[in-house]
């Protein structure tokens, strides 16, 4: 850890206070040496009307994923991108973005498969600190490039195949989906395209809980009380679960990761990022209709 | 057949332009393609129940399409300032199609939405909003255009 951790009195009661930042703490801490903010967005073009002064920008579809096989880039391609924005191992990396972090905690995901030992959650994301009249800036942020050693994914620990989550079945699952892609009345987000998968539904004994639901109305995590209430006391999970999430792609699951593993301290939490454009295309598993688990 | 590109000039124009650009300034170029969408005029303002909502778009967009008597299509589009890239689609229709007649938007080919480049840069669900709305404004030209 490069850069000290916010010591905002809010994060004292996750379970890793130093994976967030406020934006304070960042106001504060910009343009020092190995603190590198940058912006992933659902709007690819959003960073270029306007981002934090000096973030550079981190495309989810074209930076993160492989161009050819579904996955992610590998070693090599990881240290590549990390270099080319100025990311060195020893960098904290503080990534922030539009619609309540969303694929801020999705590029936050993917960088805890390469093991980055300091990648922090700017709390709130691109819609407090607009919301605060803090500068923004249309420069495209230069920076000088990085030696970023290749390190191998290790996807073991926080992601989930098909196989692993048919084997799963029985023990707890979140769908972060909105209701009716849950249940199954629905083959995409609300207002989104259809995006090909063949049926719908969840996987059995999957519990329902959106997951814009951690998120405040400005967009911050809501606070530890409030999690437990939404995780604990109504999805029933119990400390030491082994925890498996999913949604579409596995976009929207990877901010219901960051709050189950980084706030709330669950121990074992995978992502399955085939999630439903896997499961409601694959030959013969289990599907469930309707609202029951 | 006559290539389509020859029925509007502008297509080609277009695509030409997104061509001539390093996929690194391609977006750029549909951001400010984005920033040149007209506002909605006076009679349209507030008035989405009057408009067509695209669902197949990420974020809330709505159009009116307007057929004159002179066959002329005039297009309008509401799209959110913090949904660069939905405006920037929109606004690239506008620039394709406001003042054409019917017919020669009818005529517009669906490959136009891949020519421009943009498969690698933006998502499959995004390209796809487009060539929806490309659709949807076809759909209410031919229903208004007399015959």
């Amino acid at each position: 850890m490069v850069l000290p951790p916010d010591q905002d009195p809010k994060f004292r009661g996750y379970a890793r206070p130093e994976m967030l930042v406020s934006t304070q703490w960042l106001a504060d801490h910009l343009g020092e040496p190995g603190l590198v903010v940058a912006e992933s967005d659902e709007d690819v073009l959003l960073y270029e009307t306007g981002h934090i002064p000096g973030a550079v920008k981190l495309d989810w579809h074209t930076e993160l994923n492989d161009p050819v096989s579904r996955d992610y880039v590998d070693g090599v391609g990881f240290a590549r991108l990390m270099s080319a924005k100025g990311i060195g191992r020893d960098t904290t990396l503080v990534i922030y973005g539009d619609k309540n972090n969303w694929w801020a905690a999705y590029a936050l995901w993917v960088c805890t498969l390469f093991g980055h030992p300091d990648v922090r959650l700017l709390d709130g994301g691109r819609t407090k600190w607009l919301a605060e009249g803090r500068p923004i800036s249309t420069e495209r942020a230069v920076t000088a490039e990085s030696d970023y050693p290749v390190i191998e994914r290790d996807d073991a620990p926080i992601r989930a195949f098909r196989d692993q989550v048919l084997a799963h079945i029985g023990m707890p699952l979140i769908d972060v989906r909105s209701p009716g892609e849950y249940t199954g009345e629905l083959l995409h987000m609300p207002d989104y395209p259809q995006e090909g998968a063949l049926r719908g539904g969840h996987v059995p004994g999957a519990v329902n809980i959106p997951w814009a639901r951690a998120a405040a109305d400005d967009a911050t995590f809501r606070p530890r009380e409030e999690l437990e209430a939404i995780y604990r006391d109504e999805a029933g999970l119990a400390p030491g679960d082994d925890i498996v999430v999913y949604c579409r792609i596995g976009e929207r699951s990877s901010h219901t990761w960051f709050v189950l593993h980084h706030l709330l301290g669950f121990p074992n939490v995978r992502n399955y990022d085939g999630s439903w454009t896997e499961w409601g295309n694959s030959v013969g598993v289990p599907i469930r209709r309707g609202a029951a688990p | 057949m006559t290539a389509p590109t020859a029925r509007n000039p502008r297509l080609g124009e277009i695509a030409g332009e997104f061509a001539a650009v390093p996929d690194s300034e391609r977006l750029t170029l549909l951001l400010e393609y984005s920033d040149e969408l007209p506002d909605l005029p006076e009679r349209y303002a507030g008035q989405h129940d009057q408009l067509e909502r695209v669902v197949e778009c990420q974020t809330p967009l709505f159009l009116a399409v307007e057929v004159g008597s002179d066959q002329v299509v005039h297009l309008f589009f509401d799209a959110p300032r913090e949904a660069p890239t939905t405006r920037g689609f929109a606004a690239v229709l506008h620039a394709a199609l406001d003042g054409l007649t019917a017919a020669e938007v009818l005529a517009t080919p669906p490959e136009f939405v891949t020519q421009l480049g943009l498969a690698d840069l933006v998502s499959p669900l995004r390209l796809r909003g487009l060539a929806a709305m490309l659709a949807r404004i076809k759909h209410q030209v031919s229903e208004q255009a007399p015959r």
